[in-house]
């Protein structure tokens, strides 16, 4: 049980590919990292994983997540949570809302979701923030709570796209701990795209750099 | 140096120009209507207050009917043209965006009346559709259906629906500019939400505050639309813009009381139903997250946003071939039922109407160009010299009136100034309605501008004006140039302004189409909507090759084009 990449490959309409053909397994609680410069195309490649792969684009190759085939199935139906470097918590919803947009409706009743949505806000470290205006949280507090958010929808993967480039350096190292313990303790595989060598050694899983690569 | 004139003079001397130009007429116009409505006219003998005017406007036959048709065909065309703009919007945007909104450029250009004939020839029981069923239902004559002009208003809904969904769309397009519009679907599909509840819990509610003034100003539209609910609605009982309308221009003048007494009733009801959408909005902004809460992924609003976004493409589609039959019928020599194309073509019905109607394109050119210019004038004055923020409202206010609430007020205070019936009034008339879309065309490019250009040109020795003239104007020269297309357009389509204004002496292409839309002559009447419509055409297709041609060795500005 694993996501596998096999051959991955991803081209614009008229151009070259952007890289060469990749393949990466990434195990149970394993955190797989991609490096790389700007424009290298990690960020596409994430998108293809999601099934958000832009209008132009080809994707080549194999994607597949617990033996299930992922290319052709719809972005909402692949069970793959994606997290970006701004936390993108929805501004019309309070902090306990946004976690429960994440929250699968197969917990029914509102004492028992609300029950989970405290649970969670817990884990974070943001107890009795629940009804916050997301905007006024801090960067750290707003990417904990969007990482919640993604593991509350009970993911069998989770893409990390730069999560913790726009966090101030004395802080990212606490919240990279945070996210990693996180996402090891959910037993699902990973797969961070980062320029930060630091985010790739705490990953500890499998490793590729795009950048050399491609050349 | 020219720049010795201080920055606060000029300011509060634009301040002045445009509130003399463009708010004085319309209170002024408010304050005599309103004074009718309770019975003082002086100019017939009249001295309030008394109530005696809206009694007699409750004693006319059919009242009740009218108002209701009112708020029925209103608010539904309303709603309706609103989630056909937001299920076309979600599938726009996942694809070819820009091509699609160009192709709604017709669309935005056609005037209301040119389009109301169009759908009217479609809609006809001897139109277009019952001649492409005529064969399969075994038709020998034209059915005997009331498929336009019906008392329900369901001709005059359609009417407005396939009008103002493509203005919505393209508001919803520019809207959502301002959203992370991507990485909002990509997070929300990753947590399981197909594309239609994405949709409904995360982009709409962030969308309604950006859009709800326009929906607001179409909302009035349709409340007090004349020219329209003319030729697709029912007449007898119209609806009430179109009772109070004729109560007007009734050869006896004591009609004007109970008349002025409609105007400001459909004033305060257009009041209210603003305040009803905003508080809707604010109701279920807060009742909405109960509903979010609850996490349903909706699976379900996938197949309710292909569905409508199927009708609003089938309207569009019925959109354009209402304009094409325009222009087939202005061809037209014979066209026997229940053939689906003319039996024989001739340039008759043009070459006399060029004749007849000569006068009344001058005039419609005329007015067009001139209000068009002045509006520019003005919004380049304004953007400036304002830097405020907060008068977006204000702007919109001739918008989010009913036309007839204050016109015939204007034209009160211009009887007085002695200026009634001139083309002047109807120019000054066409311009309170052209200059809002001229600020909502220039604003954001104004604002967007890098204003080190500006600064650049002051630091090398330019003044004022020869910023504004020599770099500021050059570089805005697409978005001018839509905004005048926009202006021609808006011009073109006014009907209540040019009858009221115009005292009924100013003839042009839209008050003739209008009084043609219930003739029989097809043939005439798809010249002269023809030519209506040719008009803001002809503006669209300059304001996309000016800029085009100016720019054509300048590739930093080819970007820019709308």
């Amino acid at each position: 049980m694993s996501l596998i990449l096999q051959d991955v490959c991803i081209t614009p309409k008229s151009g070259a590919p952007l890289f060469a053909p990749l393949s990466l397994t990434i195990g149970l609680g394993q955190i797989g990292a991609v490096m790389g410069p700007s424009g290298a195309g990690k960020s596409t490649l994430l998108a293809a994983i999601a099934g958000h792969l832009p209008q132009g684009f080809s994707l080549s190759g194999e994607i597949t997540l617990n033996g299930a085939r992922m290319n052709d199935t719809a972005p909402q139906l692949r069970r793959i949570g994606i997290m970006f470097q701004d936390a993108l918590l929805f501004p019309h919803l309070s902090l306990a809302d946004n976690l429960a947009f994440g929250l699968p409706a197969q917990i029914k009743g509102a004492a028992a979701r609300t029950a989970a949505v405290e649970q969670a806000l817990a884990a974070a470290g943001l107890t009795g923030m629940g009804a916050r205006d997301p905007a006024t949280l801090s960067g750290g507090e707003r990417a904990r709570a969007a990482l919640m958010r993604s593991l509350l929808a009970q993911p069998q993967a989770i893409l990390l796209d730069e999560p913790f480039s726009k966090l101030d350096t004395a802080l990212r190292a606490g919240i990279r701990a945070f996210a990693f313990d996180h996402i090891r303790a959910s037993a699902i595989p990973a797969l961070i795209v980062t320029h930060d060598d630091n985010d790739a050694a705490a990953a500890g899983g499998p490793f590729l750099n795009l950048g050399r690569q491609a050349g | 140096m020219r720049d010795s004139l201080p920055e606060k003079t000029l300011r509060a001397a634009v301040l002045v120009i445009a509130a003399l130009a463009l708010f004085a007429p319309i209170a002024a116009g408010l304050w005599h209507s309103a004074s009718a409505a309770l019975g003082h006219l002086p100019a017939l003998g009249q001295s309030g207050p008394s109530i005696g005017p809206l009694q007699d406007l409750f004693a006319q036959p059919g009242f009740a009917t009218a108002l209701r048709l009112t708020l029925v065909t209103g608010f539904s065309a309303t709603f309706v043209s609103l989630a056909l703009a937001i299920a076309l919007a979600a599938f726009i945007t996942n694809g070819p965006a820009r091509i699609v909104s160009r192709l709604l450029a017709p669309f935005l250009a056609v005037p209301h009346a040119a389009m109301a004939v169009g759908l009217a020839f479609v809609l006809a029981p001897s139109g277009w559709i019952a001649r492409a069923l005529a064969p399969v239902l075994g038709w020998a004559r034209p059915p005997d259906l009331a498929t336009v002009n019906d008392a329900f208003g369901a001709a005059l809904t359609l009417g407005l629906v396939v009008k103002e969904t493509p203005f919505l769309l393209l508001v919803i397009l520019a809207a959502l500019t301002q959203i992370p519009l991507r990485a909002h679907i990509s997070t929300a599909q990753s947590l399981g939400y197909g594309l239609g509840a994405v949709w409904l819990k995360v982009i709409v509610p962030q969308l309604w505050p950006l859009i709800r003034l326009p929906v607001c100003v179409v909302l009035i539209y349709n409340l007090s639309v004349i020219d329209m609910a003319l030729i697709l609605g029912s007449s007898n009982p119209p609806t009430a813009a179109v009772l109070i309308a004729r109560m007007f221009s009734n050869p006896d003048l004591a009609q004007i009381l109970p008349a002025s007494a409609g105007a400001m009733l459909l004033g305060l009801m257009a009041a209210a139903s603003i305040a009803a959408l905003w508080g809707g909005g604010h109701a279920i902004a807060r009742l909405g997250p109960i509903w979010i809460r609850r996490g349903g992924r909706g699976a379900w609003a996938a197949t309710l946003f292909s569905a409508v976004a199927m009708l609003g493409a089938g309207l569009l589609v019925l959109g354009a071939l209402a304009m094409v039959s325009l222009l087939l019928w202005s061809l037209t020599w014979r066209w026997p039922w229940p053939m689906l194309l003319p039996e024989s073509l001739s340039f008759a019905g043009w070459a006399s109407a060029m004749g007849d109607f000569g006068p009344a394109l001058q005039n419609t050119a005329l007015i067009a160009l001139a209000s068009t210019a002045l509006a520019v004038a003005l919004a380049v004055a304004w953007l400036e010299t304002q830097f405020k923020s907060g008068h977006e409202a204000l702007i919109y206010l001739p918008l989010l009136i009913p036309q007839i609430s204050f016109l015939f007020g204007m034209n009160t205070m211009l009887l007085q100034l002695g200026a009634q019936g001139s083309i002047g009034a109807v120019i000054w008339a066409h311009l309170l309605f052209v200059f809002p879309y001229m600020m909502i065309a220039l604003t954001r490019p104004w604002r967007g501008l890098d204003p080190r250009y500006a600064r650049a040109a002051a630091s090398l020795g330019a003044g004022r004006l020869r910023q504004l003239w020599a770099v500021k104007l050059p570089l805005l020269l697409t978005p001018i140039c839509a905004a005048v297309a926009i202006g021609v357009a808006v011009s073109v389509a006014q009907y209540l302004p040019t009858l009221f204004l115009g005292a009924g002496r100013i003839g042009t292409l839209t008050t003739e189409a209008v009084t043609l839309a219930s003739s029989s002559d097809r043939r005439i009447t798809g010249v002269v909507t023809s030519l209506q419509a040719g008009l803001p055409f002809a503006a669209y297709l300059l304001a996309f090759i000016i800029p085009k041609i100016a720019h054509r060795n300048r590739s930093a500005l080819q970007g820019a084009a709308a």
